[in-house]
């Protein structure tokens, strides 16, 4: 996993014959600044001007700026002014990802033993010996690099306040991937424990470009009451503005009909793949970015179709083995690829050899997204980084179009004020009671400093800290159980601490807000045979355990560049075997795993209701939209538009939300009771990142025009109030949800991998527990986070809710005699998706059907 | 996401079908019990009452309503159906403490059940000796007419008997659709009843552990769906 040593210069070096007072620094730093032909830029001074001055700073910088370098020079500065000093650890560095630090460790070493800094810079991950770890608490290093869960695990032990106490820095990078989720949360309560042990620490946040700089300013700062703490922002100039090409076919120079056309829907992107090709032969290293594992897995595969040349391309995955990716990386560092398909996994942080191009396959999402895709080909802040996007299907052009414009204005997606999770608010204070007895009144004030969790109610708190000792539920039979207790009831100290050495052993089993899905091992094994024992072949990766539920014996599919055939489950593993010809199952998701962002989406709206953009877009979808015009209308901007139509022997109302896949099927689930309420007899829908169509047996159309309904009251805000929670009661949708909430906040363990398999264990699931807790104590704080969850992952309420305000009086109905062009790729879904899981009785009623004869037979 | 909205029900799947056994016929309710109508006696198999507090008291405060639920569900049963006689096929309570532990709310509600019909404690390997509290009769198992009723299933043959003891769960799939429900199994000549109990886990049908039980693909898995119950032929399910 080493970044290149070509790379590694190019981060931490500075540029040439930038003008700054050089006194700024030490003799020793100058002097190998000039050594290197370098001289320091103006934010990493500008950080250093910070730290003398105690400051804390967020600095947002491109890449290839010298961020690294900027955030530890001040420590470097500081370490290298006192030889003589304790043993005590002076600067935490923290990454997200365990590879990133361990690669920095290694930039930092340059220029450490260049200078011949006397300094220790060590990494502490999930990989490092248990012996090392030990060590490193007795005897700390002056720079330790590590990851938001070793922090916590840390900040667990009993000697926590010791081994901080005489912390100076700490340094987040890439703040803007951590700070939006779980593992932020935790960091957040982190930093906040930290303020308390080390009061004199100060911050640096690393940040890529985001719209908002405020928000990471704020969460780096402890907060208080009343008054806002920011931390001071310095931000880099910008790298040359992206050279983005989009991806279309040529234009049919005949009739219609003839030449490649621009897909009216799906995802596979079949059609562009020579054209990839032609634009790997034509570079020295191109990334190929795809939004999900399969279609990683598909482009991988029809690229090799196409290899005539033998280019070496290869396949870079999240579910490939360790060793397998490890290859890929170093292939990559030394420069002997010419092309990587590859998924997020390559998004973040580390340089992989001389990209010259990045293509993105599929529409990119996000506008920040795009331009961190991006960043992966810059090498020299002073040119442009190139990359082509490639539009899978007609909507994608929009999308692509909308992110092209964004990324050449550097515009970004906003970014939502997140409330600090419950659940890893739970994890937290079982932390706190593992390392030292805590009041609770100063652990809420504590709490309260860390920035997602500056408006948390004392009760709420109260709520999880009672949650961590007796589970809190309305029925107190559990206090003899408890977790916590006060230290002594006797004297008066009723400061809590963990109940028992077990408790602070679950509390390290489990710490971390990273739920894995179950993952089941691939591998290779002879055909045919029926594999007995313990004598698999080789190990290719890992897979979901849902996806291979959905196989069966003979099933092929795609993974890890070869079409396998799913031979059986053996324990944990599916043994496969090489398939030979024929087309793969593949996994249909819809689109990716990222929802179109809220910013992209308000683009893509308005380049639809202004014609005057139309003349960027190719002519195959300039005339699409006209068609659309033509037959129909289009949506006017900040307006939602319902068309109405027959078709065979339904009706069909399709909506343009552009609000994502997740909102869409939210809607789609309470619009279809709302319209079986008003009598329109829904039978069923399909929801894509841009549409929502709804087949019913009555015309809602026209029961709108007879006034039988009102469109406005059916699209009515209030649907997320009652019919919400009527669905989820009814609904198994929040029980994987539920489950992760459920393990972060420590109610039940995380179970490893060969643990569950022990024996005739009987398989007990947090279904049981899901059910019996919503029907017992629906309002229990643990519901009350996972609904919190939910509703803004999986079913983006929150999202949907702007949506319906936005669109209040303002929706169009355009009743149609026939299908319009805008809704024709939304119809095409139809039929390509499994059926939802709350037609599984249905289903289980189906085996019957085939079976019940079989079945009276036998009795 | 397609979702069917208007689902019409085959009648014919409501009405729960009969299991034949030594001449008895058994009612399987989807409920996930039996039901023998011509003794208007209920069986039930592993109530496992008060499992979530024997995890409480180790460290894992599972919601304590499990005991709850599980009653709940015998107090719709009972109502319904007023049986004559009830057995409960063993591992009725989860340990030996789990009367110490039980809500006194829910201890009443307990009481009450087994003074309205006549309650049969079969005893298991996870209450060898049932609470008085409860009072009823106390057996290691019972005959009546043809049938044999025990906690534990005996190896093979043990035409007549119906057990509970191993959970049993069978999977199947329908249109690329995996489906993994509580089941009552069954080769004609013995029935293994499902675990009754709220917290109660499952174990697949296909696991080695039914092997001396049961042949191996002469069973059918009587499926629990939400209102119906389906036999499904051994040779169409799934292991785990």
């Amino acid at each position: 996993m080493a970044r290149g040593k070509l790379s590694a210069q190019k981060d931490l070096k500075a540029e040439k014959g930038t003008n700054v007072p050089e006194t700024a620094l030490p003799d020793t730093f100058n002097c190998w600044f000039a050594a290197k032909g370098w001289s320091p830029r103006a934010h990493q001074l500008a950080l250093l001007d910070h730290a003398r001055t105690a400051r804390s700073s967020l600095l947002i910088a491109p890449t290839g700026a010298g961020k690294t370098l900027a955030g530890f020079l001040p420590s470097l500065v500081a370490l290298s002014e006192t030889p003589e000093r304790a043993k005590r650890l002076h600067t935490l560095y923290i990454s997200p990802l365990k590879a990133l630090a361990v690669d920095v460790k290694r930039n930092l070493e340059t220029p450490v033993s260049e200078m011949g800094l006397n300094i220790r810079v060590e990494t502490r991950t999930g990989d490092t010996p248990q012996n090392r770890r030990m060590r490193q608490r007795r005897d700390p290093p002056d720079i330790l690099m590590t990851t938001p869960e070793q922090l916590a695990l840390l900040l667990s032990y009993p000697d926590a306040a010791d081994f901080f106490g005489n912390l100076q820095c700490v340094v987040l990078d890439e703040l803007h991937a951590l700070v939006q989720s779980k593992r932020g949360d935790l960091l957040s309560l982190g930093l906040a424990r930290l303020a308390t042990l080390a009061p004199h620490m100060r911050r640096v946040g690393l940040s890529a470009t985001v719209a908002d700089p405020q928000v990471l300013a704020r969460y780096l700062m402890p907060q208080s009451d009343g008054a806002e703490n920011l931390a001071d922002i310095v931000v880099a100039p910008p790298g040359a503005t992206p050279e983005i090409k989009i991806l279309v076919p040529l234009e049919p120079e005949h009739e219609e009909g003839e030449g490649p056309r621009i897909p009216w829907s799906g995802h596979s992107a079949r059609h562009a793949l020579p054209a990839i090709y032609d634009a790997i032969k034509a570079h020295k290293t191109v990334l190929v970015f795809v939004n999900t594992r399969s279609q990683a897995e598909f482009v991988f595969q029809e690229l090799w179709k196409l290899n005539e040349d033998s280019l070496p391309i290869a396949l870079h995955h999240g579910s490939l083995s360790a060793e397998q990716r490890r290859k890929v990386e170093a292939a990559m560092s030394a420069n002997s690829l010419r092309g990587v398909v590859c998924t997020s996994t390559l998004d973040l942080g580390i340089d992989w050899g001389e990209v010259d191009l990045v293509i993105c396959v599929g529409a990119p999402k996000g506008a920040s997204r795009l331009a961190q895709r991006i960043g992966r080909a810059n090498h020299r802040l002073d040119e442009p980084s190139r990359a082509l996007l490639v539009p899978a299907n007609r909507f994608e052009v929009l999308e692509c179009e909308a992110a092209r414009a964004a990324a050449t204005e550097g515009a970004q997606d906003g970014q939502v004020n997140r409330a600090g999770a419950l659940d890893v608010l739970a994890q937290h204070v079982l932390g706190r009671a593992c390392s030292e007895p805590f009041m609770p009144d100063d652990l809420y004030a504590e709490v309260r400093a860390a920035s997602p969790y500056r408006h948390l109610p004392r009760e709420t708190f109260d709520r999880v800290v009672n949650f961590v000792s007796t589970g809190g539920y309305a029925l107190k039979s559990y206090d003899r159980y408890a977790r916590l207790r006060p230290m002594s009831a006797m004297t008066g100290d009723m400061r809590l601490r963990a109940a028992s050495p077990q408790v602070v052993q679950q509390y390290r089993m489990n710490v971390g807000t990273i739920v894995e899905a179950a993952m089941v091992k691939v591998r290779m094994v002879k055909a045919g045979r029926r594999p007995r024992g313990n004598y698999g072949g080789r190990f290719l990766g890992e897979v979901e355990e849902y996806f291979i539920d959905q196989l069966t014996p003979g099933d092929t599919f795609l993974f890890a560049g070869h079409l396998l055939r799913f031979e059986s489950m053996v324990e944990t593993e599916a043994y496969c075997s090489r398939a030979e010809g024929g087309t793969p199952m593949i996994p249909s998701f819809y689109g990716g795993k990222f929802p179109l962002s809220t910013y992209l989406a308000e683009r893509v709206r308005k380049i639809l209701s202004h014609k005057a953009e139309w003349s960027a877009l190719p002519d195959q979808v300039a005339a699409w939209l006209r068609m659309q015009e033509w037959r129909s209308v289009l949506p006017r901007e900040g307006d939602l538009l319902v068309e109405t139509f027959p078709r065979g022997d339904k009706f069909y109302l399709v909506c343009y939300p552009f609000e994502g896949r997740l909102a869409h099927q939210t809607l789609g689930m309470l619009l279809t009771r709302r319209m079986e309420r008003a009598g329109a007899r829904p039978m069923g829908f399909i929801a894509s990142e841009y549409a929502l169509a709804i087949w019913s047996l009555r015309d809602v159309g026209l029961m709108a025009e007879r006034h039988e309904l009102r469109l406005e009251d059916l699209y009515g805000e209030d649907m997320l109030g009652d019919d919400l929670d009527a669905w989820l009661a009814e609904s198994s949708l929040l029980k994987r949800t539920f489950r992760d909430c459920a393990i972060i906040s420590g109610l039940i363990e995380r179970r490893y991998p060969g643990q569950e398999k022990t024996g005739r264990q009987v398989t007990f699931s947090s279904d049981l527990i899901y059910n019996v807790l919503r029907e017992h104590e629906p309002d229990h704080i643990l519901l009350q986070a996972t609904m919190a969850d939910a509703a803004t992952g999986l079913l983006d309420v929150g999202r949907l809710g702007d949506m319906l305000k936005r669109v209040r009086n303002r929706i169009t109905l355009k009743r149609l005699d026939r299908v319009s062009p805008l809704a024709v790729p939304v119809l095409l879904d139809i039929g390509k998706e499994a059926v939802g899981s709350d037609a599984n009785e249905f289903l289980l009623g189906e085996a019957a059907d085939d079976l019940i004869e079989e079945a009276t037979r036998l009795v | 996401m397609f979702e069917t909205v208007t689902q019409r029900r085959d009648d014919r799947l409501i009405s729960s079908p009969t299991l034949r056994l030594c001449g008895a016929a058994l009612t399987v309710l989807p409920e996930g019990a039996v039901w023998w109508e011509q003794e208007k006696m209920l069986v039930v198999a592993d109530l496992h009452f008060e499992k979530g507090s024997s995890f409480a008291a180790r460290g894992i405060a599972l919601p304590p309503y499990d005991t709850r639920a599980t009653l709940r569900r015998l107090q719709v049963l009972v109502t319904k159906l007023k049986p004559q006689r009830l057995i409960a096929l063993g591992d009725s309570f989860h340990d030996r403490a789990a009367e110490t532990r039980m809500d006194e709310a829910d201890a009443a509600a307990l009481i009450a059940l087994t003074r309205v019909t006549d309650w049969i404690w079969i005893t298991g390997n996870h209450d060898p000796v049932p609470p008085r509290r409860f009072g009823s009769a106390v057996h290691e198992e019972l005959s009546v007419g043809p049938l044999i009723f025990r906690h534990e299933p005996q190896v093979a043959p043990a035409t007549g008997e119906i057990a509970g003891h191993l959970h049993p769960v069978a999977a199947v799939r329908v249109r690329g659709r995996r489906l993994r429900r509580r089941c009552v199994m069954s080769d004609g000549t013995r029935a293994i009843m499902p675990a009754f109990g709220a917290y109660a886990g499952g174990l697949n049908v296909l696991d080695e552990a039914y092997h001396e039980l049961m042949p191996r693909s002469g069973f059918h898995a009587w499926m629990m769906g939400a209102h119906t119950v389906v036999p499904v032929a051994a040779a169409r399910l799934e292991g785990d």
